[in-house]
């Protein structure tokens, strides 16, 4: 005889697993664009970020006496290190990676009770964590040298920027985003700032100094687009998100051009792409309602804005969405959805016989 | 016609071809008939016959009990052998109490009393005929349909709905009934009409019926029954939602159809009316798909109600696949049955026998937070998080998000990603809440027979204290007497 079961006796084709498999789908084309534009690093930088949070998610649920299997096989750690991967610095040496990788699944997951738990995005709670402790690294940028171009390190260069941390004096750069405060430190204003540095075809192709999958605007924006299409994420928190930044952007520019970048600048630098679509969508840390999460977003995109214009560092993505995952319960509890035969404060709607 | 929008709801696969494309067929006459006494809401009919007795067709063998109740009629001539428990349509496999028919095969039918203009009829007298008849909502409710329409009278109701929607997976059975008995049902909805005198009659049914809308719109020209398309969406044959997506209102929270002024019924009972108010045909059989993966030649079958289910599954050529599921109704609501020898009960609207992919039962696992149950869910609730305070047994923070306005549609359990049986819980914590309630009043009725008791026999010793004392004064008021008497006799 069959167990009971309760109805629904049917269900939709989705499972945990298979919204994981398609978020990595999404990330893979600007993933493997940064592999050929940052080369051998890159492609190490990612490996070990991903073997690392499978190591130490094992590890953890071992020391908790939990079950390994499903915790492994429903796609959040890796899509966790995925995601930490594509937002260090390319050239980011191995025991940087491992760390921010252990630190995203075990203090940033496993340790609030795994999958589902977590109040901080795990990987931004780990690049932060990363970036406030070890600022020179986090901040260490190289020009791209495609895989394919002449200047390429081959695979054993590769090895050694990541293993032995030999430095690439060379190729050393500064993000725009960097460039641009220190420019102002210096009294320099965007017009003289900005040139030679910034060119919109180019932030949109991907081909500038920055994280190793943050670059390509265009794929972040195709795979953030297919996510929407399959009804994997909605539009409201990226839309707000984008908003949020280019919003105000385009009013103090507008006020003050040489001192405020414009939306444009600020839509394709940094991880605005990648926060605003692959980021501020993890479910788990962000609002129920579709309302929550406009406001959930616009909230990343306008605190993102002011780090960015305002703030001690150049970039300000992770710090606004932990900021904002811990505004999630609060939104959470004031935005809900009307109930039906109800107001919206939860009293029962009058009896009308007449209409 | 202009609809109004609807909250959440989900799009699960139809399955509809496998029995829509071919006509009723009548069921053959099954040997025993199992009839249950509780096929309806409310209490469980009365038998009035007794084990022995000849029964013709459509003779009363069970009379309703008390307001909220319906009879229950012979689907066949033949015998009554028994009367007692038998195995009913709950998932554990529960009996209830039932009579056994045994057919002698010769259909005989019992006098009925025909109308010839059943639209002179009195509107009490259409619900009288209607409660006569046994008929109950054959949508799935089994609320008594005489006991409706009287309430929707009294109290007014401008608007009738019929639901055509059948928005459950697998399910044809109100779609055929629309397709090939369509005038029929049209004139059953003008006779609920006349019984509530409603003003406004609509017909809803989705438009993945096509077929059934043209021949409900041929049927009801020149009549004021309007039929409407409406898109195709679980759960549109809710009560709830279809009000919503035809009036563009709402029923209050806690309260009925009838507090905004409409009364809504199934068209399968429209046709149960119709022939029960010109036939006196009482409601003795029903039209139920026999669907799912499972079986050989999914169809829908007019079968007599009390039917054992086996004979349903053997009609549609038994099964082709492993059934790993069995279900009474859709797939959405329908309940799970394991023994096949439960019997059709007024509200069985469909019998499914799915495979295992059809089913797409899987471990549950973490709760990731991905709100799909909050954009899924009709009512505008928060499914997640109605959960989690019901698996921590927190039912108060669980009401307080509004359990008790969930419908248990199933939506949000079917599009969770996780599998968590959200539905389940709330079923679940919907029962614990209704225990808690009745120990309550238990409690407090048991309360009050103690504060009565105490009282009472504070009462008896205060009369017993008033008696003694009015005694004591007696016999005292009589010695002084007596002394008085003496001393006036010693003084003579």
């Amino acid at each position: 005889m069959n167990p009971i079961a309760h109805s629904p006796h049917a269900h939709a084709p989705l499972s945990i697993p298979k919204i994981m498999a398609m978020v990595m789908l999404a990330l893979t084309p600007a993933t493997l664009y940064g592999f050929w534009l940052f080369g051998w690093p890159a492609i190490n930088l990612w490996v070990i970020s991903l073997t690392s949070a499978m190591l130490g998610e094992t590890l953890i649920l071992r020391m908790q006496s939990r079950p390994v299997r499903p915790a492994l096989q429903d796609g959040s750690g890796i899509l966790t290190a995925w995601l930490l991967a594509i937002s260090l610095p390319p050239t980011a040496p191995w025991w940087l990676v491992v760390l921010g990788s252990l630190f995203a699944v075990i203090i940033g997951k496993q340790i609030f009770g795994g999958l589902g738990q977590n109040v901080f995005n795990p990987a931004m709670a780990a690049r932060v964590m990363l970036l406030i402790s070890f600022p020179l690294e986090m901040t260490s940028w190289v020009t791209p040298a495609p895989l394919t171009s002449a200047h390429a390190l081959s695979w054993l260069e590769g090895l050694r920027t990541t293993f032995l941390s030999q430095p690439l004096d060379a190729m050393a750069s500064a993000s725009l985003l960097g460039h641009v405060k220190t420019e102002f430190t210096r009294g320099v204003g965007l017009d003289q700032a900005l040139v030679g540095h910034f060119s919109t075809m180019d932030a949109i192709m991907g081909s500038r100094v920055g994280s190793m999958g943050e670059t390509a605007a265009l794929f972040l924006l195709a795979g953030g687009v297919f996510l929407i299409a399959r009804r994997i994420i909605t539009w409201h928190a990226p839309v707000a998100m984008l908003l949020g930044v280019a919003v105000p952007a385009l009013l103090f520019h507008a006020i003050d051009g040489n001192h405020y970048s414009g939306p444009m600048v600020h839509l394709l630098s940094g991880g605005l792409m990648l926060g605003a679509f692959f980021i501020v969508t993890d479910p788990v840390t962000s609002p129920n309602t579709a309302l929550g999460q406009f406001i959930f977003g616009a909230g990343c995109g306008l605190l993102t804005w002011i780090i960015r214009t305002w703030g001690g560092y150049p970039e300000g993505v992770a710090f606004a969405v932990l900021l904002m995952n811990s505004a999630t319960p609060l939104i959470d509890q004031y935005v809900k959805p009307r109930i039906y035969g109800r107001d919206r404060k939860g009293a029962a709607l009058p009896v009308n016989k007449e209409s | 016609m202009k609809l109004f929008n609807l909250r959440g709801g989900v799009h699960p696969e139809g399955h509809k071809a496998l029995s829509a494309l071919h006509v009723i067929r009548e069921l053959p006459l099954p040997k025993h008939l199992y009839l249950s006494l509780q096929q309806h809401i409310g209490a469980p009919a009365a038998p009035v016959v007794q084990v022995g007795d000849r029964v013709l067709k459509g003779q009363v063998i069970a009379t309703a009990q008390g307001n909220v109740s319906a009879a229950i009629h012979a689907p066949t001539s033949g015998t009554i052998t028994a009367l007692g428990d038998w195995v009913s349509p709950h998932p554990s496999g529960l009996t209830a109490p039932t009579m056994t028919l045994a057919s002698d095969g010769k259909e005989q039918w019992i006098e009925t009393p025909t109308v010839a203009d059943p639209f002179a009829l009195a509107p009490a007298d259409i619900a009288a005929r209607v409660g006569a008849a046994g008929i109950v909502g054959l949508g799935g409710a089994t609320f008594p349909a005489a006991l409706k329409l009287n309430l929707s009278r009294n109290s007014g109701v401008q608007t009738l709905i019929m639901n055509g929607g059948e928005c459950e997976p697998y399910l044809t059975c109100d779609n055929l009934i629309m397709r090939e008995r369509a005038a029929q049902v049209i004139e059953g909805i003008r006779l609920i009409a006349l019984a509530v005198e409603a003003k406004t009659v609509l017909v809803g049914i989705e438009d993945n019926k096509p077929d059934a809308i043209a021949a409900m719109q041929q049927a009801a020209k020149g009549t004021s029954v309007k039929v409407v398309s409406m898109p195709s969406m679980y759960p549109m044959g809710s009560e709830k939602q279809i009000i919503q997506v035809l009036t563009g209102n709402e029923i209050p929270a806690g309260g009925r159809p009838a507090d905004i002024g409409v009364l809504v019924h199934n068209v399968a009972t429209a046709y149960a009316v119709q022939q029960a108010i010109r036939f006196g045909r009482p409601l003795i059989s029903r039209i139920i798909t026999v669907s799912g993966g499972a079986l050989n030649q999914p169809c829908n079958v007019e079968a007599l109600i009390g039917t054992p289910v086996q004979e349903l599954i053997d009609f549609a050529g038994g099964y082709r696949l492993p059934a790993t599921r069995l279900v009474l109704g859709g797939p959405m609501m329908g309940q799970q049955f394991t023994n096949t020898q439960v019997p059709v009960l007024k509200g069985t609207s469909g019998v499914l026998a799915l495979t295992a992919s059809e089913v797409g039962q899987a471990e549950a696992s973490p709760c990731i937070r991905c709100a799909t149950c909050v954009r899924a869910c009709p009512v505008g609730l928060l499914p997640l998080e109605m959960a989690a305070h019901i698996r921590v047994s927190d039912l108060t923070g669980a009401v307080e998000l509004g359990l008790r306005d969930c419908i248990a549609c199933g939506s949000c359990s079917y599009v969770c990603p996780a599998h968590i049986p959200l539905v389940h819980y709330f079923n679940y914590a919907k029962g614990d809440l209704a225990a808690q309630e009745r120990s309550k009043l238990k409690q407090e009725s048991t309360k009050k027979l103690a504060e009565a008791r105490t009282e009472r026999i504070a009462r008896i010793e205060r009369a017993r204290a008033e008696a003694a004392a009015k005694r004591k004064a007696a016999r005292e008021a009589k010695e002084r007497a007596a002394a008085a008497a003496k001393a006036a006799t010693e003084e003579a």
